[in-house]
């Protein structure tokens, strides 16, 4: 129930309050309305997470490698992954 | 088509080397928890526990928000439905959640006017195209949920919307990881803490149970990828005896997590005692409406009638809930509990441990017996 799926946001509305500003985000192509509320700082071209229909966070883009350092800082291996 | 962050999480051999990477770091058994139902249905899609080594074991931990719904609520929630003057909104997979004699699904067939909602905005569409009749959102969720559910009743009131009420059941997690780790018979030595629910709350709240219990807790994504890191970290801070918090889930969590959402949260609900399915009352673990927004509250809207008796004889989901028995210790499992006829919520929800189990746990011959008879 808690799942989320990242999306890229490819289009963000103008609104001028912060709670109703809404986009529409790509779901590997797929597109759909996505509140933006919690998100202010989120711009076209960003990867959120989306969960009910809100963006929860901005998926930060060099933390997302973290997964693959962790084990080359582990010395696990041998040459880098991906 | 590729999907970028989810299919290189999910590389086999990247989850090939960090299970060596745990092989290499083991040296005693370790029973770690994890608390999201997400994680557990991963874990047990992927064969995540079947790459450990002999001896590190995965409890599955009450993370479900569907499990966890007191049986009351779910007949609230059928008392609501079965109304001709309500229509019910809910989340699709609270349908098939038994109550004490029926469940929503049930209900809808005979002509309760349920609907599924994928957010909670969609329930207030409803709302506004039906200004006859009353609205009811059934608001089941996590932190993770809280701040759309929270956002729902706001722009409810915001916007006059009179016909508009919600069935909340919202559970927060760290005072459910203080109960299980406060119960003398635990026997969890770290946790995998929910890398979404800290999306929303950051990892603050879970530093003083890491400190004042010894558990390490690893905040932790949902990939195959992620989940293994998660282990490899939470196994290295029990190889070294420590017990802090850490954070692998870097690219969505940050500790002081989502202030938008938090400040949301704040306004529209306050903490409260909170009744679990399977766990029973745990102080500070749940969220009602702040007194501003109670007049959404839809059980002081309508009389929603007695309270129902507890779990239906047979179902162990209590204790699976706290990690004291696994699916495949209940009699029950895959006999007279099925996800086609549940008889606790743990085999209804995906996220549930039991329903996990029987999609991808049980023994070959019953799986194809049955995809023969399909």
């Amino acid at each position: 129930m808690c799942l989320s799926v990242p999306a890229r946001l490819v289009e963000v509305s103008n609104s001028q309050d912060a709670l109703t500003r809404v986009g529409k985000a790509s779901f590997g192509g797929a597109l759909k309305e996505v509140c933006l509320a919690y998100v202010p700082e989120a711009k076209v071209g960003d990867y959120v997470l989306v969960h009910v229909g809100f963006a929860i966070s901005i998926i930060d883009e060099e933390e997302a490698r973290f997964v693959f350092s962790f084990l080359e800082q582990a010395g696990e291996a041998e040459e880098p992954l991906q | 088509m590729s999907l970028k962050y989810i299919d290189e999480y999910r590389d086999a051999e990247l989850a090939r080397r960090y299970a060596d990477r745990i092989a290499s770091l083991v040296t005693r058994p370790w029973k770690i928890m994890e608390a999201c139902g997400g994680q557990t249905h991963s874990i047990v899609r992927c064969g995540i526990d079947q790459m450990l080594p002999a001896g590190v074991e995965l409890i599955h931990g009450p993370g479900c928000p569907v499990c966890v719904t007191p049986m009351s609520t779910i007949d609230a929630a059928i008392r609501l439905a079965s109304r001709p003057d309500v229509i019910l909104c809910s989340f699709g997979d609270m349908l098939r959640v038994p109550g004490s004699s029926s469940d929503l699904m049930t209900v809808k067939a005979e002509c309760g006017d349920v609907r599924i909602c994928y957010s909670p905005l969609d329930a207030l569409k409803v709302a506004a195209a039906n200004p006859s009749r009353q609205v009811v959102f059934f608001a089941v969720g996590f932190e993770t949920t809280a701040p759309a559910n929270a956002m729902a009743a706001f722009l409810a009131k915001q916007r006059g919307l009179a016909n508009f009420s919600m069935l909340v059941s919202q559970v927060r997690v760290p005072p459910a990881l203080e109960a299980i780790l406060s119960s003398e018979t635990h026997r969890i030595d770290g946790f995998l803490a929910p890398g979404h629910v800290c999306t929303i709350m950051g990892f603050s709240e879970y530093e003083p149970l890491a400190e004042r219990y010894r558990v390490p807790i690893v905040v932790t994504g949902f990939e195959p990828g992620d989940i293994l890191q998660g282990l490899a970290m939470c196994i290295e801070e029990l190889e070294a005896g420590r017990s802090r918090v850490l954070n692998q889930y870097t690219r969505a969590v940050q500790r002081q997590g989502n202030l938008a959402a938090q400040a949301m949260m704040g306004q529209v609900f306050e903490i409260a005692p909170k009744v679990w399915r399977g766990l029973g009352t745990i102080a500070h673990s749940g969220l009602r409406f702040a007194a501003p927004y109670r007049e959404l509250d839809a059980e002081q809207r309508f009389d929603l009638g007695a309270e129902s008796p507890e779990e239906k004889s047979g179902c162990i989901s209590g204790l699976i809930l706290q990690g004291l028995k696994k699916p495949v210790d209940c009699p029950e499992f895959g006999r007279g509990c099925r996800p086609e006829r549940p008889l606790g919520a743990t085999m209804v929800s995906s996220e549930g441990a039991c329903a996990a189990y029987y999609r991808y746990r049980r023994p070959l011959s019953a799986a194809a017996t049955e995809a023969r008879h399909e």
